[in-house]
């Protein structure tokens, strides 16, 4: 049905899942009490929540005074929270938007929560503006509306304004892209609710039905919405660049800023995906979804927008002392050994050295390293907008005014309830929604499954497998169908030493050495691939160790086939050959019916 | 107040089934009602015969209006309204306006093609449309007939002999 995939790529979804499987594992976080894990987080969120709720309040009280700004340092903490929000806001859209018109499927497996997290990061960005201007109850004097000072209008020209402009339509186009998505598996979770949970979710589906007309607008919708998104989100990080690169500031107004930003909240933004995605597949056993292989996809975008943010540093340092403007090569000395030297050299070693690990596939491959580097980014990304704002401003063109500035207790504190904000957000979401899309992991089912494709696919998509009874709708373009006792001389290979003496079956076969391990010829062999549980990779190994027909494999104890699995690789060493013998003992009789009602029952091969 | 229907309807077990099912109705000249799928399946639009959807013109029109909006909108407020002088620039300083068209082209096209999808599509919040199974939106694929416009024993034969896992009738 969809487009060839190859066999060798790795599958996104694991577990041999089905369609309803896919539904019950992805709603069911959704319909259980929340463990205790979640609640610990939910309540220091919450507390942390409270914290920050209580230093807004404190600073509109007596008002920005309470902060440690001052004439030369206009901008501390609350610019650099916000850039740094902003910037983690990025992921979300990129995943959904761009990977979308790229065609890559793993973004099924994190779209949805890196949108809420671009949504939730959006809110927390938008505080600082808020308060920062020091009498938040006039802030909608931002807003250009018909007024009675005039009417007095914003001024246009100004990059604070394309700034407002720019994330008010980011996080309304957030939204209804991340909603749009959420309407059909809002009506999964309907379907399987009852009384007022049912009635709560059909308004939040918005009586969704599934027709073939609403699936064909709904793509449609989601497509366009991608498209224009597109260029929505490179936009937003641009502007936000030109708050600075249009000033006159020395370390400021520079060309490379609106590239350099957008670079920088990728990977800042991929930084937070991946913490949190760890977070989450661990609290709610996603693994099959969000799997080894999606997490190292987002690795190779670390390392790439890691490495043009180290490229960025290295040309605005080149640049400075390229064009002979002794303003412009203070600015980036006294950054690096300026009193703000530990923000520069942290700044550099978070962003530019410790991505660089991803170069090694182990690494990206491991969940405990990429956790750590995740967090270890997102620290160096804060210090980034740190350097790039109060570093900067520090030391001015007059040195009587040169001052330094570190947070006051408040400042700290509304930092803290911006991270509390957004974790309880993250964590109500993972309760009440799918955090994971259904409906899109469903539809790659067939082309990303394990059943479908990589080392144990079993299933060829095309097939109507369940209306043919079971897992066996294999073609056999290879082999013969028939059920074949005999054995090819020309076909076994020699038998692991753990199977020899025991099994009288085995040992009485020809035991010939052959280079070429894939069977080809008919005669002789049989495929057992028809066995649930064994794909062509496996196949392969017990061909290599000398089992090629159904009656050796019938007549081969368990822990000797496990033998022969744990020799061959780790990554065989999960597969349970547990029922292989009963199923393979039927083959052999010819007992195919009765096979097919055994492989019913089993999931993967393993009773359920 | 929704006129009730009377419905016979098959579920399938995979898409497949179901795509090959469309093409046996639409061989036997059965007026399909519609199909309910859980996912997006592709393949089937032109199967039913659905043409294109129209949503991407809707969003271009959205978009030019949003287009319009701002930069008229700016052009008028700051040559009309209320010309002011920023750092020496002419008031009409069309580059400096560039950003903000731009979002609100976006903002304009992407609430606009929102609101036309769920209006279309009759959906919003507090809508109530009829469940036929609900496993639709789990792992059933659904090809149903409405009996005033199918022969139902018609009908009923052809679901049996496509590899419908189950037929059921319904008033919905």
């Amino acid at each position: 049905m969809s487009s060839h995939v190859s066999p060798i790529r790795e599958p996104l979804i694991q577990g041999n899942k089905s369609y309803h499987d896919i539904t019950v594992d992805l709603v069911s976080p959704t319909e259980r009490p929340p463990g205790p894990a979640w609640i610990v987080g939910f309540i220091i969120s919450l507390t942390l929540l409270a914290f920050g709720l209580f230093c807004i309040a404190w600073t509109v009280w007596h008002g920005i005074g309470t902060w440690n700004l001052n004439r030369t340092i206009g901008w501390g903490w609350d610019i650099t929270n916000f850039v740094w929000w902003i910037g983690i806001g990025h992921a979300g859209t990129l995943i959904s938007a761009i990977l979308l018109l790229f065609r890559q499927k793993w973004r099924t497996g994190v779209n949805r929560a890196a949108e809420a997290m671009t949504i939730f990061a959006v809110i927390c960005a938008a505080l600082f503006p808020g308060i920062h201007v020091g009498r938040a109850w006039v802030v909608f004097y931002f807003f250009p509306y018909p007024n009675t000072r005039g009417p007095l209008w914003p001024n246009f020209n100004s990059p604070l304004l394309w700034d407002l402009f720019a994330i008010s339509t980011y996080f309304t186009v957030s939204l209804l892209f991340w909603y749009a998505g959420l309407v059909p598996d809002f009506a999964t979770v309907r379907d399987r609710a009852k009384g007022l949970r049912r009635k709560i979710y059909n308004v939040l589906s918005f009586g969704w039905t599934g027709s073939a007309k609403h699936w064909q607008r709904w793509e449609s919708l989601c497509l366009i919405l991608a498209g224009i998104a597109t260029p929505l989100v490179l936009s937003v990080h641009t502007i936000v660049s030109f708050d600075f690169a249009t000033s006159v500031i020395p370390g400021w107004h520079t060309t490379i800023f609106p590239p350099y930003f957008v670079a920088g909240a990728i990977f800042s933004g991929f930084a937070m995906v991946l913490t949190l995605m760890i977070i989450t597949r661990k609290l709610f056993n996603l693994q099959n979804y969000i799997t080894v292989g999606h997490i190292e996809s987002m690795n190779k975008v670390i390392l790439v927008t890691g490495t043009i943010v180290g490229v960025a540093y290295l040309t605005e340092l080149f640049i400075a002392w390229y064009s002979g403007y002794v303003y412009e090569q203070f600015a980036f000395f006294n950054r690096a050994a300026g009193p703000y030297w530990w923000s520069y050299f942290g700044m550099m070693f978070c962003n530019v050295i410790s991505p660089q690990i991803f170069w090694v596939r182990k690494f990206r491959r491991s969940i405990a390293i990429t956790f750590f580097v995740s967090i270890v980014i997102n620290i160096g990304m804060w210090f980034e907008r740190f350097v790039i704002i109060a570093t900067t401003l520090a030391r001015d063109y007059l040195p009587s005014s040169w001052s330094y500035y570190s947070p006051t207790w408040v400042e700290m504190g509304i930092f803290a309830g911006t991270i509390g904000i957004f974790f309880t957000l993250y964590l109500l979401f993972a309760r009440v929604a799918p955090v994971v899309a259904i409906a899109e992991v469903k539809s790659i089912l067939k082309s990303a499954g394990d059943q479908y494709t990589g080392p144990d696919a079993h299933k060829h998509h095309g097939h109507g497998a369940n209306k043919h009874g079971a897992a066996t709708t294999i073609k056999s373009s290879l082999e013969s169908d028939s059920h074949n006792p005999g054995i090819s001389a020309a076909s076994a290979a020699p038998l692991a030493s753990t199977l020899t003496s025991k099994e009288s079956a085995v040992a009485e076969e020809p035991i010939v050495k052959d280079d070429s391990p894939k069977i080809k010829s008919s005669t002789g062999v049989d495929d057992l691939r028809r066995i649930e549980g064994i794909g062509p990779k496996i196949a392969e190994i017990l061909n290599n160790g000398g089992i090629t027909t159904f009656s050796q494999l019938a007549s081969t104890d368990a822990s000797q086939v496990k033998a022969l699995l744990d020799a061959a690789g780790s990554r065989f060493r999960t597969h349970d050959p547990g029922t292989w013998g009963e199923q393979a003992a039927l083959a052999r009789d010819g007992r195919w019916d009765e096979l097919k009602d055994l492989q019913d029952r089993l999931d993967g091969g393993k009773y359920v | 107040m929704t006129q009730t229907k009377d419905i016979i309807y098959g579920l399938y077990n995979d898409e497949e089934d179901l795509l090959e099912a469309v093409k046996g109705a639409n061989a036997d000249h059965l007026e399909i009602m519609d199909v309910y799928t859980p996912f997006p399946v592709h393949g089937l639009d032109p199967l039913l015969g659905l043409s294109e959807s129209r949503l991407h013109i809707a969003g271009f029109v959205y978009g030019m209006l949003g287009t319009l909006t701002a930069f008229l909108g700016m052009s008028w407020i700051f040559t009309k309204d209320w010309p002011i002088i920023f750092g020496g620039k002419p008031h009409w300083s069309v580059p400096a306006f560039i950003p903000i068209t731009f979002e609100v082209t976006v903002l304009f096209a992407s609430i606009g093609m929102v609101l036309t999808f769920y209006i279309i599509n009759g959906l919003g919040p507090g809508v109530v449309n009829p469940t036929i199974d609900l496993r639709i939106t789990d792992d059933k694929f659904c090809l149903a007939f409405d009996k005033s416009e199918v022969d139902v024993s018609k009908a009923e034969s052809f679901l049996k002999g496509s590899g419908a896992a189950e037929i059921h009738s319904k008033t919905i």
